[in-house]
This record gives structure tokens, C-alpha cells and sequence, in this order.
């Protein structure tokens, strides 16, 4: 899509073909994503958006009949989850799990230590990740307070949200995958959210953004925009596909009727 | 296409780290039981005439006895005279009669486990009595208690040098009536730790005794007694481990905790005897009853026990509250894995006035585990005011494990208060996911999500034994997610 030549693609999905319970998701996806992109995947419910963020991930309750994907020069499905966040491709949950017992600030230690020990870095000691994860909360306006709490128990959807970009901001992810980050937020939250993955973007990374609405778009500016539908990426385009989008609706782009792949990935979920 | 396979199933499996065997040459009685056994047993302990009467009144009460079946337990049937019911290291000459006199194979062995018995080394804040099969093998810091007026050491030393208080406490908690296993062990029981605190001392140390079973084919039969007078603290820890074996070892033991007024008594429990093979071979039967009496007013008792290990745990710790005011707690965490079985939970028997009891117990099932709570509340006519609350919480891991709640609730006094909450979940998926989304093994990630879930529990346990019971439950889970 543009003339630059560019070394290597961070991601590079090609006929990716998914299915749970035996029912197909994903009919053949291709994706290229390189380092400093912003990339917008839309799409109406049931269309695959969250299982093709899944899969990337790692989710193991889904399986890939079809076609591969390359992150990094590696092969990204041959990795357990845990190799996908070290070597830098992270998830922001739309669900984000409830951990009782666990304190947040436990997990994102846990979570740092493992990816810097992957990267041959000295691990944090508990006063230099202090200083770090202080730093970083600013970014996303979060109260000291959630980092005891037992990790997203009784956050709210704000909260659990913003928990999601700080995590990002601590991993510092090549790929950073955001699963419908602005669902269930209200418009303070959403700007907020909006400003901590601005503060992500940076030219060694990229970032794809899973959401059905343009609402996020407006604070976020995808360089593409890519609509899935029945499991394909039907159309391509730049930022103002996100906004004939929002005018038109999903209805001209879809070609048969959604409603078996829906309930399947109801259930995947 | 081959996806790294990852199921939460997969998790259970793991090595036990203190089941090597120590060579020491040992004096032991010959096999089975009868009253020679006993005379023999208490001879070699020389003790008064009291205690042979005792043990043959208890040996005779328990003939008459049938083993009881009524625990949500798998057992093999024990032939009781097929167990050595005797089994010491063999003493040169005396005895030790101090630490530096003990056989330096003994002290490898404790060195081994983690439990060094050189007063100043690692555990220092900690006394440890170790009891090696079926005797005490040495008690550091006793000097310096003594100097405050606490006698801490092994029974058979407070037999010969307190009679007076043994006679006065001995099985005034639990009597030899009281159970089959409480019979048994009153019969035989060889040896086990005592500690007097007497009135107004804080006992400026944990005290702690570690059981070890090392020879073969015998029972350990040990029996702890633990008095606080009057306004006295004290904060006493046991650990155990064994050798892996085969055949399963019987381990029944008696503890009996006494609070006059005012006193605390704080007990906790790491509980890692050998728990048999993956294939569910081997392994201790843990059959144990523990009971603390609350005779004073105000007074409280505290029971926190980690159960990692045996084939098979079946004990209840529990509270008689017979003062005024007393509180009674108790805070468990079970975990079973692979073919373990446990049966555990607590009484809490409120007669006293306004007394109050917490129990707090959180199972933990894996493999094919099978983990039961069973606990009783229980409101006398006079426990004007009481209250009781519970909290059972259950966790299965994979689809084979079981957990089972029995709650038994008996209250006959109308001014009463008795709660009980329970719960079971399963360890997600999407938990392990999303722990592993950010970078953690699944490993450490079940490590983690099981340690919160216990977290109630393990702040309870004093501060190194908490990090100890932290690990021993990441290493108990080690292979449930492969």
C-alpha cells in the first residue's frame, strides 16, 4: 500500500483459516501489518473480529485448519501464548479476566519480570518496578489504589479497561492486539483510553485495534481500516472507510447471511 | 495444524523433594500389638507407673472398638498387627544430652529438609523439636525458654521431668475414649512434643516441632500437648515429611491444646508427608485428632493448617469454647492431587457465653483428587450470644477432581448466630490465558491464581512458614498444566 520498501513485516497473516467445535470462523484471512502502522479491523457482531485476535494470541480453544501467520519472522502459531507476549505480541482483553486473591501490582510484576528475563534484561526489584509502573499509571490516569486490589475483581468497566493499557505500556509490545478496547466505556473513559494508546504509537510498533464502532477511530487514527465479514476481510481502506462505515452501516459490504458464524463465535467466547 | 498444547489437566505430576531415606541403624519391637507391645514401650521409655496403666486402660478401651468408615474416604483395610509400633535411632550408650551429642547422620537429615538444628542457623526466632520416627531427637533453644519459665521438649522428657502436668493434662482434651485412632494412639504413642507456658509469659519465639517417618512399615504414633496458663501466648508450628515408600504408613497422632484464661494459642500445620505416586501408590495415611479446649474465659485458640501431602488426611482440628468469650478459629487449606484423598475440616463447639468462631477452609482438588470439607457449628443451651461464621470455598482443576462440602450446623440457643457461606469454581481457561497473555509460564501462572485463592488462609501463618507454604503449594501443582 505504500512505496516504502520495509525490511520485514511485524505480522504477516496469509489464508488463516479457524474454526471452533468444528464450525468455521475465520474463511481466510490476510493481513500484513509492519512496524509504526496503526491498523483498524471492523466488522459487524459474529464476524470473526475477536477470533482473529484471539488466535493471534494464543487461544488454544480454537483451531487453525488453514493458512499461517509469521510474527517477526517466526511462526507465530507454532508459539505458546506466553512466547507470543514475550516476544511481543500482547492481547488487551475485551473481558478482561477477574483474579481473586492476586494483586494486580503482583501480576504486572510477574508479567514485566518474564518478558524482561525473555529479553535477557536483569528482572525489576520491587522499588524500581514501583517507580516504573508510577510512571506508567499516569499515562492512563489510574488510582494507586487498583494496584492492591486482587487483579480487575470489582473494577469497573473503565477501570478495567485503562488496567488493559497500562499492561501495554509496561510490556512495551511490538504488536499490541486491542480487543474491543472502547466497549462498555463512557466517553471520559473512552478519551482517557484514546490517550493511552496514542501514547503507545511510536515507529517500532504497531498496533491493531478489534472494535465495531468508529467512536474510537475519532480519537485513534488508523492509517487502515480493514471490514470483516463471515470471516474474510472484505474491504480495505484508509481512515475514511471508518467513517463511510459509520454512515452506511456493515449492510452493503456483507454478502450472505452472518447468523451461523455468530452463534459460533458466541459460544467461543 | 500443531498447536502448543497446553491443558489445565495436564498440570498434575510432580516430584517429591524429601522422600529420600536415611540410613541409621534403629532398635524397633517386633510387629503387630498386644499388651507385651505396650509394656515393652513403655519400658524402653521408662516411665511412671501412671502412664503403663493409662496405655493399657486405652489399649483395652480401643479392643473394644470398630474402625470407623463414615468419611468420604477410599481406604485399604489396615492390618493393625502388621505395624511396628517402635522405632528409634539407636542410641550409644545414654542418649544425647545436647544437640552436640546427636548422631551427625540425624542432624544431615533435618539439614536436608530445611530444618537446620544448630540454634544459629537460619531459623533462629523458630525452637524445633525433631521427632524422628518414634522419638525426639533434639529440641534447640530449650535453655533459654527455660529461663522464662516455659518447658518446651519432647513428651517423653516432660513424662520423666513434669509428671505433675502431664498427669494433670494428659488426654483431658481428647480422652482415649474418644475415637479409635485417639485410642490407638493413646495405647502406643511414642514420643511428641509438650509445651507449658506458664501464667503472663509470651512465649518470645515460635516453638516448633518437625516430624519426620523414616523406617519402614511402621506407624508414627506421636502425641503433642500444648498448655497456656492463665494471660500466656504462645505460637507453635509443626511441619512433616517421609520418605517414599510403597506401602501406605499410618501416622495417627493426638493433639491436645489447653487455654486457661486470657491465654492464645496460636497452631499451625505444614502438612507434606509423602503422598503417594502418580498412580496413587504409597503414600501416608494421615488419620490425626486435634482438639483445643478453651477451658478460660476470654481465651482463643487459632488453627491454620497447609495439607499438601499424605494419601490420605482425615482430621478435624477443632474448638471446644467453655469460657466466656472464647474464640475459636480455624483456617485450612487442603490440596489433593493425583489419587490424594482428604476428609477435613473442624468442630467448633460453643458452650461458654457470647464465644465466637471463624472457619475459613479453601480445597483444592487435582488429578483425581478428591477433597471434602466437613465441619461441624454447634450451639450448646447455655452459649448465650454466640456466634459462628464459615467460609468454605472449593477449586477443581481439570475434570476429574472432586470437591465436597458437609456442613453440619447445631445450635439450641436462640440468641445464636451461625453463618455459613460455600463456593466452588473451577481454575479458567481464560484465567490461564490471560496470565500466559502477558508473558507468565503456566506454571507459575496456577501457582499464582491458587495462592490467591488461599491467600485468607496463608496470612495467618506466621511469616516464613507463610513463603514455605507458598512454594510447597506451587511445587504440590507442579505438572498440572504441562
Amino acid at each position: 500500500m505504500d512505496n516504502v520498501r520495509r525490511p520485514q513485516p511485524l505480522l504477516q497473516v496469509e489464508g488463516l483459516h479457524a474454526s471452533v467445535d468444528g464450525k468455521e470462523i475465520l474463511r481466510g484471512i490476510d493481513l500484513t501489518v509492519n512496524a509504526g502502522e496503526v491498523h483498524a479491523i471492523m466488522g459487524p457482531n459474529g464476524s470473526g473480529k475477536s477470533t482473529l485476535a484471539q488466535v493471534l494470541a494464543g487461544r488454544e480453544s480454537f483451531s487453525v485448519t488453514a493458512g499461517g501467520a509469521r510474527f517477526l519472522g517466526h511462526d507465530l502459531l507454532s508459539l505458546a501464548p506466553e512466547e507470543r507476549a514475550r516476544e511481543g505480541l500482547v492481547l488487551g482483553f475485551q473481558y478482561p479476566v477477574e483474579i481473586p486473591g492476586v494483586s494486580n501490582v503482583y501480576l504486572l510484576k510477574a508479567a514485566v519480570n518474564a518478558v524482561r528475563r525473555h529479553r535477557g534484561l536483569a528482572e525489576l526489584d520491587a522499588m524500581e518496578f514501583l517507580k516504573l509502573i508510577r510512571e506508567k499509571m499516569q499515562l492512563v490516569e489510574m488510582p494507586d489504589e487498583l494496584l492492591y486490589r486482587s487483579v480487575n475483581e470489582g473494577f469497573s468497566g473503565g477501570e478495567k479497561k485503562r488496567n488493559e493499557i497500562l499492561q501495554m505500556a509496561l510490556l512495551e509490545p511490538r504488536l499490541a492486539i486491542l480487543d474491543e478496547t472502547d466497549s462498555g466505556l463512557d466517553i471520559d473513559a473512552l478519551q482517557v483510553v484514546a490517550e493511552g494508546i496514542n501514547a503507545l504509537r511510536g515507529p517500532g510498533r504497531a498496533i491493531v485495534l478489534v472494535t465495531h464502532y468508529q467512536r474510537l477511530l475519532g480519537y485513534v487514527q488508523p492509517d487502515f481500516v480493514h471490514v470483516l465479514a463471515h470471516g474474510r476481510i472484505v474491504k480495505s481502506g484508509g481512515k475514511e472507510l471508518a467513517l463511510e462505515l459509520e454512515r452506511r452501516g456493515y449492510g452493503w459490504l456483507e454478502e450472505a447471511p452472518a447468523a451461523p458464524a455468530r452463534e459460533a463465535e458466541a459460544r467461543a467466547r | 495444524m500443531a498447536q502448543p498444547a497446553t491443558k489445565l489437566d495436564e498440570l498434575v505430576g510432580r516430584e517429591y523433594p524429601h522422600g529420600f531415606v536415611t540410613e541409621v541403624e534403629t532398635d524397633t519391637v517386633p510387629r503387630g500389638l498386644d499388651e507385651d507391645v505396650i509394656r515393652l514401650i513403655s519400658r524402653k521409655k521408662d516411665e511412671p507407673a501412671f502412664m503403663l496403666e493409662w496405655r493399657l486402660a486405652a489399649f483395652r478401651a480401643w479392643q473394644k472398638m470398630a474402625e470407623p468408615h463414615w468419611a468420604h474416604l477410599r481406604i485399604a483395610p489396615i492390618d493393625y498387627q502388621d505395624i511396628i509400633y517402635y522405632s528409634a535411632p539407636k542410641q550409644r550408650g545414654e542418649g544425647p544430652k545436647s544437640l552436640d551429642e546427636v548422631d551427625p547422620e540425624l542432624l544431615k537429615t533435618y539439614e536436608k529438609l530445611g530444618v537446620p538444628l544448630h540454634e544459629r542457623e537460619r531459623l533462629a526466632g523458630v525452637a524445633v523439636d525433631a521427632v524422628f520416627d518414634s522419638v525426639s531427637v533434639g529440641t534447640t533453644f530449650q535453655a533459654k525458654l527455660a529461663e522464662m519459665g516455659i518447658v518446651f521438649g519432647s513428651f517423653s522428657e516432660a513424662v520423666r521431668k513434669h509428671p505433675e502436668l502431664v498427669r494433670r493434662y494428659l488426654g483431658s482434651v481428647v480422652p482415649y475414649t474418644d475415637n479409635f485412632f485417639a485410642a490407638l494412639n493413646a495405647a502406643v504413642f511414642t514420643d511428641g512434643s509438650f509445651c507449658y507456658i506458664p501464667p503472663g509469659v509470651r512465649c518470645p519465639m515460635e516453638l516448633s516441632t518437625y516430624f519426620r517417618i523414616n523406617a519402614k512399615e511402621t506407624g508414627q504414633f506421636e502425641r503433642t500437648l500444648i498448655i497456656a496458663d492463665e494471660g500466656a501466648y504462645v505460637s507453635y508450628l509443626e511441619g512433616c515429611t517421609a520418605p517414599m515408600r510403597d506401602e501406605n504408613q499410618l501416622h495417627a497422632a493426638v493433639v491436645e491444646l489447653v487455654a486457661h484464661e486470657r491465654a492464645h494459642i496460636k497452631y499451625s500445620t505444614v502438612q507434606n508427608w509423602y503422598p503417594g505416586d502418580r498412580e496413587g501408590k504409597g503414600g501416608i495415611y494421615n488419620f490425626v485428632t486435634k482438639r483445643g479446649d478453651c477451658r478460660g474465659a476470654n481465651s482463643r485458640i487459632s488453627w491454620t493448617q497447609v495439607e499438601t501431602g499424605s494419601a490420605i488426611t482425615w482430621k478435624y482440628p477443632s474448638v471446644l469454647l467453655r469460657g466466656d468469650n472464647a474464640v475459636g478459629e480455624f483456617y485450612s487449606v487442603a490440596l489433593t492431587n493425583n489419587w490424594q484423598q482428604a476428609d477435613t475440616g473442624t468442630k467448633m463447639i460453643h458452650i461458654g457465653r457470647n464465644t465466637r468462631s471463624t472457619i475459613v477452609s479453601k480445597g483444592i482438588s487435582a488429578g483425581h483428587g478428591q477433597n471434602t470439607y466437613r465441619g461441624l457449628s454447634k450451639v450448646l443451651k447455655g452459649a448465650e450470644g454466640a456466634r459462628s461464621h464459615s467460609e468454605c470455598d472449593s477449586l477443581l482443576l481439570g475434570d476429574t477432581s472432586g470437591a465436597h462440602t458437609f456442613p453440619y450446623i447445631e445450635v439450641r440457643n436462640p440468641t445464636a448466630t451461625v453463618e455459613h457461606e460455600a463456593s466452588t469454581s473451577r481454575i479458567g481457561e481464560d484465567q490461564l490465558f490471560y496470565c500466559r497473555q502477558r508473558g507468565i509460564s503456566p506454571e507459575d501462572a496456577v501457582s499464582m491464581i491458587v495462592n490467591g485463592f488461599c491467600k485468607d488462609v496463608l496470612k495467618e501463618l506466621p511469616m516464613e512458614f507463610a513463603v514455605e507454604a507458598q512454594k510447597l503449594l506451587g511445587v504440590s501443582l507442579e505438572g498440572s498444566v504441562g
